[in-house]
């Protein structure tokens, strides 16, 4: 193994043992979006009964909560885990170690993926045999849709983690924070033109917009749209950059302020 | 100690004119001083004197304001990259994650530091300290002096060139720090290791040190070995010297005239 990959591979072994040794921590990955499943499904049922609307695509509401999943589980798995070597004042030891910043962060992303893909599996199995909905039935533009929220939420989780840096534990609350900002105007459960108009520019500055268009776009129409795919992948690439940038300006900060070994509660 | 078998030309550590301004606090004022390859240095002074503070700068996690410094050949400002993989640190102010155990703990810096046959490198570090019993437990329900155990085999899993210790024997009893000091000087005398100490344990830095550097309020106050500074200040003690210099010796003379 390369020295990169050895140093990501070592970051990616402390969080998969951290997650290992607690099963509440487990627990709780899987428990919200079987929560949300539940909740939804049963809402999705009464509909079903009283709205010719949602006849007309039944598990659209499943879908989408399952992959609004997707975008909540990738932001919280990496800015969670950051938030984890700032709680055990990990941070300085971690640095003076050969282990890079940019190492750091695919790494974060890599425990953001085992973390959603733990989250979101149970889920997405149960909805069929409670609620008739198999999301795989998305096909390949499921792995799209997947693609592009993971991506998202990892840009949300850096800008949080870079903040969190800056900022100190004081500002943790960020994690859930950050990610509810943009619920109502991204259109999970709802198309963008039920938005005022000054709001619907704004909701298509978001990936996510792209992807919960695009995924009632094959469930209404069973018609898969390449350019909402393009908007959502140049858009993602666009906020990745940004955010990994705000993280690493944020890293470089706090090496002059003395912070990564002073951090902790 | 006898360190002339592991010297060569070029020094450990450099360090020269070295500077860090918080916005208006000057923790360390323009420094310098020089540890010779295979030497252990002390680093001594009261709380504030800006020991910690040069520690962190040498070991990249904080951004001097001014000043140089250059370990085993390569600059820290800019290459630091290069020599992070031959050196290490270790401090019980500064812990490990709580709830994993010292094996998972050991093997995760073994990875950070790229070593190979990780099972068996973690099983050595634990034998040579006394630690297979408690590969896995826990470091969280570690003792004190276990939790320094741990703490110092991380430090040494890499077999550092340089080693960087702050306080290590600190909140430990006397039996289990004299078992550290001597854990230390077999480390060094078998890795011809180069070895930074700050301590407020004169006993120790007298025992390990060829050399000290006194620093008070970011600056260094005097330099030189344990013996020199005793004889110059006309002490019996190198604690004595530390108290002189901390409480400023003209100072304390004229009070006591």
């Amino acid at each position: 193994m390369s020295g990169t990959w050895q140093r990501i591979w070592a970051m990616v072994l402390r969080h998969s043992y951290l997650l290992r040794s607690s099963w509440p921590r487990l627990l709780e990955l899987a428990y919200w979006p079987t929560f949300q499943l539940l909740l939804w499904g049963f809402i999705t049922t009464f509909f079903l009964q009283h709205s010719s609307w949602i006849a007309q695509a039944a598990g659209v509401l499943i879908s989408a909560v399952l992959l609004w999943d997707v975008l909540f589980r990738a932001n919280l798995g990496l800015a969670l885990t950051f938030l984890e070597e700032m709680w055990a004042r990990n941070l300085g030891q971690l640095f003076i170690s050969p282990l890079r910043p940019s190492e750091l962060i695919a790494s974060l992303m890599f425990i953001s993926l085992i973390r959603t893909l733990i989250s979101v599996t149970p889920a997405a199995f149960l909805a069929l045999p409670l609620f008739d909905v198999w999301v795989f039935d998305l096909g390949l533009g499921l792995a799209a849709f997947f693609f592009n929220l993971m991506v998202m939420g990892w840009a949300i989780g850096l800008l949080v983690s870079g903040l969190l840096l800056r900022l100190g534990l004081g500002a943790e609350s960020l994690c859930w924070l950050g990610i509810f900002l943009i619920a109502p105007i991204t259109g999970i459960y709802y198309p963008v033109e039920v938005l005022p108009d000054w709001l619907e520019p704004v909701a298509w500055t978001l990936p996510s917009t792209y992807v919960f268009e695009g995924m009632r776009s094959v469930l209404f129409d069973q018609v898969f749209r390449w350019d909402l795919l393009a908007g959502a992948v140049c858009l993602n690439l666009l906020y990745l950059l940004l955010c990994s940038g705000v993280f690493l300006w944020m890293f470089r900060v706090a090496r002059y302020q003395g912070k990564l070994l002073q951090q902790g509660e | 100690m006898d360190s002339s078998s592991c010297g060569t030309a070029s020094p450990a550590i450099q360090v020269s004119k070295l500077t860090k301004d918080y916005s208006g606090t000057m923790a360390v004022k323009n420094i310098s001083f020089t540890v010779e390859r295979g030497t252990i240095v002390g680093l001594l002074g009261g709380n504030g004197a800006g020991k910690t503070t040069t520690l962190s700068m040498l070991l990249g996690v904080l951004v001097p304001t001014a000043g140089e410094i250059t370990i085993l050949g390569a600059n820290m400002l800019t290459e630091r990259h290069r020599v992070l993989p031959r050196m290490n640190f270790s401090s019980p102010y500064v812990g490990m994650p709580a709830r994993l155990t010292v094996a998972e703990n050991l093997s995760i810096y073994a990875n950070l530091y790229g070593l190979k046959d990780i099972k068996n490198h973690v099983h050595r570090m634990a034998e040579g300290l006394a630690l297979t019993e408690l590969l896995k437990t826990p470091v969280g329900d570690l003792s004190a002096g276990q939790k320094t155990r741990a703490s110092l085999a991380k430090a040494l899993i890499n077999d550092p060139d340089v080693l960087l210790l702050d306080e290590p024997t600190a909140s430990l009893d006397p039996d289990t720090a004299d078992w550290v000091r001597g854990y230390f000087e077999a480390y060094h005398k078998k890795a011809c290791a180069t070895i930074l100490l700050a301590s407020h344990n004169m006993g120790e830095v007298e025992r390990l040190c060829h050399n000290v550097v006194m620093m008070k309020a970011g600056v260094i106050a005097d330099q030189g070995s344990p013996g020199g500074l005793i004889s110059r200040y006309g002490r019996d003690n190198l604690e004595d010297v530390f108290l002189d210099i901390a409480r400023d010796a003209s100072d304390v003379r004229e009070t006591l005239s």
